[in-house]
Order: C-alpha cells, then sequence, then structure tokens
C-alpha cells in the first residue's frame, strides 16, 4: 500500500487534457437541442393517440427520419456529459464511480441504438 | 489506495449552511429536472420501439401513456424538459459573459420558474386542444 497522498501520486502528470471538449460539447449539444426537442416534442404530440399507421406514415418521410435521428444523438450524448458531471461531483468510492461512469455510457448507447433502429425500421418500412 | 486518505478529513461546511435563495433552489432543480429527463428519455425510445414493432404492443404502450399515471408522468416529463430547457437557455447567456448583474440573475431565476409552468400548461391545453 502507497504511503502517497492522493496529490501526490497525481502532481506532475498534467490534467487529462479533456476538460475542454466536455466543456464545449455540452454547449455544442445544448444549443442543438433547441431547435431538436422542439421538433421531437412536437412530432410526439401530434402522434400521441393516432393509429399506428399514422406514426409509419410520419417516418417514412426522410426529414423526420433524420430530425428524429438528430435529435436523439445531440439529447442523448448531451445526457451522458451531464450524467457524468452528477456522477463525479456525488459519488467518490473509486470502484462505485467506475461503475456508475459504465452505467452511465452503457445506458446512453443502448438507448441510442434503440431509437436509432426504431428509426430506421419504420423509415424504411421493414 | 487512492481515494482512502481523503474519506477521514474534515469537510468544510457545504450547502446546508446558507439560506436557500431562488437562484440556488433553481441551480438544485435544473440537475434533478436534467436527471429526470435521464431516466424520462426511456419512455420515449420505448414508445419509438413500441411503434416499430407491431399494433398489439403499440395499443398497450399507448394505454399506459393514456392511463391517468401516464399523463401524470408524461406531466411531469414536460414540465422538467421545459424547465431544463429555460433553464439552460440561461446558462448559454451567462456563457456569453452577460446576465451576471444580480437583478438580472434574480430576474431570470423568476422567469425560469414561472416559464416553466406557463408554457407546460400552454403546451397540455394546446396538446388536449390538437386531439380533441
Amino acid at each position: 500500500m502507497s504511503m502517497r497522498t492522493s496529490l501526490g501520486v497525481v502532481r506532475g502528470l498534467g490534467s487529462a487534457k479533456s476538460g475542454t471538449e466536455h466543456f464545449w460539447h455540452q454547449r455544442l449539444t445544448a444549443i442543438a437541442n433547441v431547435p431538436l426537442t422542439i421538433l421531437l416534442v412536437w412530432f410526439v404530440i401530434s402522434h400521441l393517440g393516432s393509429p399506428r399507421a399514422d406514426v409509419l406514415a410520419s417516418v417514412r418521410n426522410p426529414f423526420v427520419a433524420i430530425m428524429l435521428a438528430l435529435a436523439f444523438l445531440s439529447i442523448l450524448w448531451h445526457m451522458r456529459l451531464g450524467m457524468q458531471v452528477v456522477i463525479e461531483d456525488y459519488v467518490h468510492r473509486a470502484g462505485w464511480k467506475l461503475l456508475a461512469l459504465l452505467l452511465n455510457s452503457f445506458y446512453t448507447t443502448a438507448l441510442g441504438i434503440a431509437a436509432f433502429y426504431a428509426i430506421l425500421k419504420m423509415s424504411f418500412g421493414i | 489506495m487512492m481515494a482512502d486518505n481523503t474519506s477521514r478529513r474534515p469537510l468544510s461546511p457545504h450547502l446546508q449552511i446558507y439560506r436557500p435563495m431562488l437562484t440556488m433552489m433553481m441551480s438544485i432543480m435544473h440537475r434533478i429536472t436534467g436527471v429526470a429527463l435521464y431516466f424520462g428519455v426511456l419512455l420515449l425510445v420505448w414508445w419509438l420501439i413500441s411503434a416499430a414493432s407491431n399494433d398489439h404492443y403499440f395499443g398497450i404502450v399507448e394505454g399506459f401513456f393514456f392511463h391517468w399515471t401516464g399523463r401524470l408522468l408524461l406531466f411531469g416529463f414536460t414540465w422538467a424538459l421545459i424547465h431544463h430547457g429555460l433553464g439552460g437557455l440561461r446558462h448559454l447567456l451567462w456563457d456569453t459573459g452577460r446576465g451576471f448583474d444580480l437583478r438580472v440573475v434574480e430576474w431570470l431565476a423568476r422567469a425560469n420558474l414561472a416559464g416553466s409552468i406557463v408554457l407546460t400548461l400552454a403546451l397540455w391545453i394546446f396538446g388536449y386542444w390538437v386531439r380533441s
């Protein structure tokens, strides 16, 4: 077991060099989320209660499908960055923190793939 | 281990010593709504997956959203989304270096809260009006 303090271990190594990118992607996706979320909410409101055939017909339109895919891409990327900050703020035990960060990546990636699969399947009419 | 020698150190006073203020509450709400939306998006993806599956499954999911618990969940989701969205616009304004004057900050906090409630109600009234 090392007698060195946490600070002593990391001193001189420098930063991870990824902080600015995190900050910038958070803002980039935040800006993109404004129009994309409005479109997404509009899509949901105009289809809740509609027959499934209407939803399929809408998503078959390439513009709608691409906008939906972009919305999920931006929103999920934003979610992953945001939750990462929350985890790093509150989970301090190294093992739990790693587990939480892993689950954060898995959850957002799984939702993204699921959403893209659903959008593409409907759009291509398979 | 790295993390062990930090756990028993005395901590400086944290949030609980401060008098609760609206701007502080809005900051906390921004984070809470963000976390709520994080899990709420699962419902949205569930709905999309059901639409891509078949009529029977789509009917089950729509049935859930039209039940009062589903509506309540969606209402909360709408409010969280608008609150987080308006809070985000506030942060984007601050990113440009503007809006740090205390009176402006206080006004923005009130506008954020009031705006989220008004817009949520407006959106739901609009939603019911469109669907009826």
